[in-house]
């Protein structure tokens, strides 16, 4: 399935307005974390600052979200993972609401309770998690409720090629496909989880591979680029929405920043995300989208424009919104 | 102690993995699994400098399949061996939960006694830093909760060292819970407290031994790991207003030391129990049990009180985090409340 330019240069804004969201908060989530203002004694102080807690940034891994998110639509359901700026993005969430949430703030998506790894939109059908290999089964719960419910809505589960070895995913695609769901479940393989290579924590070298021992295709995508996503996504997502049940894709993608950030990174090569970052995939795109007569330098840079206005503002709701008051957190245990 | 020994001031994430370093020095059987313990030296740093000793064969980083190795590990020391096993977050156990609470905790029980694990299984704990409802809790009152688990919570480096050793050593499996914001990591706040003098040489802290960490007539606390700095904060701001508290350190939920608890709350007639997990179904509650079936030889001044999470989850934003978990400024307040009640 190609994509059409419409679908292109959509994919290529929304790349941008990622990268862009994950490059502020980096800046962002240092600010007051650093010496002299935190405890003596320390270089880093995790819980300072406007945005404190840990942080999962997802720069160089945007091709994985758009790809997908491209045959989406607002009915289908997006689980995401403890990295789960670039999908949510890409679901379209509401980026004000959701940056507040982040600043811990009371107009925040869970009014400040949730924080960055528990963003919920029930809107658009988003919803993620910090505990690794959560989303799977909960996906596959969203996709029975689509055909019990007679809809042609799909599910799609994100999450890293480290969750790939939690009991959760097997049993998830072990349902899926028993049950011939409309889920699709995607695999980010960014080679690492935390500290742990993917060679040293996976026995084969493809998690597509693993889908044949649940009866269900599997598609390897070997490269960090949206349209070979998006080809890959297509097939699946059609394939769900005609009935005919789940598929596991694995995307070879690429991590530029730490795991967290703060990360010391003393696993990796020193050079490792520089080279990386050689190949972005932003820019494979912008030059797609050139050949094809759709961007130039003047389009390029209005676009790009617009994106920031639209990122930075959100930034600035965030900050300026207030906190919630301190007994607000009894509020919310249960449903009203 | 002997001559030849030394002591220094060590982080309790130091302490820890010294523990560990000399157990496995000590004894072959020894060996270390879990997420992110070989290069990176645990998330909290409880297991740093140990790849580069005893190599990836006793120091094992694992895939994230918590059934998986925390099922190794029962497996492993029904063979003799003694595995330790990290799950660097304690909110992280509701993954592997069946391996422990229906294997580990019962195998011994349902074996008649003729079968041992000696497992240790550590993991951090606690909030204060803002990491949200599945990266802060405490629990400690879960595990305590399931008969045949032996639960540890040091509050500092020289008990988390002697208590550490004295896990492995167990014949029993051993939950070590050390809180997060009492490891004395370089990027997170901590308590000063926690950072203490530890001996050099190999030593035990034996499980069931509560410790009164300070001495006072007026009322006690009775508090464990974080909590406890926390409390020894409070007690100073008190007594500058006249009101003496007992600080007393658990150090160790399974086996539970009653009797310091009791004698110390004989001594003072009062009782706040200082917690940061969740208030109801829980250590709090428990403690405030032991006091409530002496009463027919125990003369309180005044009914017992708990600070503890108010039965949500941990908020993310720092309000309202601030806010359920009790802090230093909380302690007191709690104290002064206790001091005005009376019983008629
Ligand atoms: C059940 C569980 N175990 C461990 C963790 C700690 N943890 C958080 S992220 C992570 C690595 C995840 O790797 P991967 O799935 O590849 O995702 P990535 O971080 O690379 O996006 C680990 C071990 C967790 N959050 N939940
Ligand atoms: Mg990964």
């Amino acid at each position: 399935m190609d994509p059409t330019s419409e679908q292109l240069l959509w994919m290529y804004e929304k790349m941008i307005e990622i990268r862009e969201y994950e490059e502020t908060m980096a800046k962002v989530y240092l600010e007051g974390k650093l010496p002299p203002k935190i405890q003596k004694g320390l270089a880093f102080d995790i819980g300072a600052g406007p945005v404190p807690g840990e942080m999962h940034l997802a720069a160089g891994q945007e091709p994985v979200a758009v790809g997908v998110c491209a045959h989406l639509r607002r009915e289908d359901t997006v689980v995401g993972a403890h990295r789960p700026h670039h999908f949510a993005i890409a679901k379209d969430v509401d980026l004000f609401a959701m940056t507040s949430e982040m600043f811990g703030k009371a107009n925040g998506l869970g009014k400040g309770k949730g924080g960055h790894m528990h963003l919920f939109d029930p809107a658009v059908k988003f919803s993620c998690s910090g505990i690794v290999g959560a989303g799977a089964p909960q996906a596959c719960g969203a996709a029975l409720a689509a055909k019990k419910l007679g809809k042609d809505w799909v599910a799609v589960s994100f999450f890293g090629e480290g969750a790939a070895n939690q009991g959760s995913f097997h049993e998830a695609l072990n349902l899926a496909s028993l049950w011939k769901l409309p889920a699709i479940f995607v695999c980010e393989d960014n080679k690492y989880g935390i500290s742990v290579e993917k060679s040293a924590s996976t026995a084969i070298a493809s998690n597509a591979d693993r889908a044949a021992g649940y009866g269900m295709p599997g598609v390897l995508v070997d490269r960090n680029d949206a349209v070979a996503v998006f080809e890959a996504a297509g097939e699946a997502v059609a394939r769900a929405r005609r009935g005919e049940g789940p598929t596991l894709i694995e995307v070879k993608t690429d991590r530029y920043l730490g795991h967290f950030q703060g990360d010391p990174e003393t696993y990796r090569p020193k050079n490792e995300a520089q080279h990386l970052r050689e190949h972005d995939p932003i820019v494979v795109l912008g030059a797609q989208l050139r050949a094809r007569g759709e961007l130039d330098d003047g389009r390029d840079a209005a676009l790009r424009a617009a994106i920031s206005e639209r990122v930075q503002a959100a930034y600035e709701h965030g900050r300026n919104s207030p906190y919630p008051a301190p007994e607000d957190a009894l509020l919310h245990v249960f449903a009203a | 102690m002997s001559t030849a020994s030394k002591v220094r001031k060590l982080s309790m994430a130091e302490a820890i993995s010294e523990g560990i370093g000399q157990e496995m020095a000590r004894d072959e059987r020894v060996f270390v699994m879990g997420e992110d313990i070989g290069k990176y030296g645990g998330i909290f740093s409880a297991t740093t400098g140990l790849l580069d000793k005893f190599g990836p064969d006793r120091i094992m980083d694992t895939p994230i399949s918590e059934t998986g190795f925390m099922g190794a590990a029962i497996g492993a020391a029904a063979e003799g061996l003694r595995p330790i096993s990290e799950l660097m977050f304690v909110d992280f156990f509701g993954v592997c939960f069946d391996q422990i609470y229906n294997h580990l905790a019962k195998n011994t029980y349902m074996s008649g006694g003729a079968c041992k694990f000696p497992v240790v299984i550590t993991t951090g704990i606690g909030g204060g830093y803002n990491d949200a409802a599945q990266h802060s809790q405490c629990l400690y009152g879960l595990f305590a909760h399931v008969p045949g688990l032996k639960v540890v919570v040091p509050s500092n480096a020289y008990d988390a060292k002697g208590l550490m050793i004295q896990a492995i050593r167990d014949d029993n499996p051993v939950v070590f819970m050390y809180h997060k914001g009492i490891m004395g990591l370089s990027w997170m706040s901590y308590f000063e407290g926690s950072t203490n003098e530890v001996p050099t040489e190999s030593y035990t802290i034996p499980f069931g031994q509560a410790k009164v960490v300070r001495e006072g007539s007026d009322v006690t606390i009775v508090t464990l790991s974080q909590m406890v700095q926390k409390s020894l904060l409070a007690a100073d701001k008190l007594a500058a207003e006249g009101i003496e508290a007992e600080v007393v350190d658990l150090r160790t939920l399974v086996p539970l030391d009653k009797e310091t608890v009791l004698r110390s709350v004989a001594k003072t007639g009062r009782l706040l129990v200082a917690d940061e997990d969740y208030l109801s179904f829980g250590v709090s509650g428990e403690i405030s049990a032991i006091i409530a079936e002496q009463l027919n030889h125990l003369k309180l001044k005044a009914p017992v009180r708990r600070l503890a999470v108010p039965d949500v989850p941990i908020p993310f934003s720092r309000p309202l985090e601030q806010f359920a978990i009790p802090q230093v400024d909380g302690i007191a307040a709690a104290v002064r409340d206790l001091m005005k009640l009376t019983i008629d």
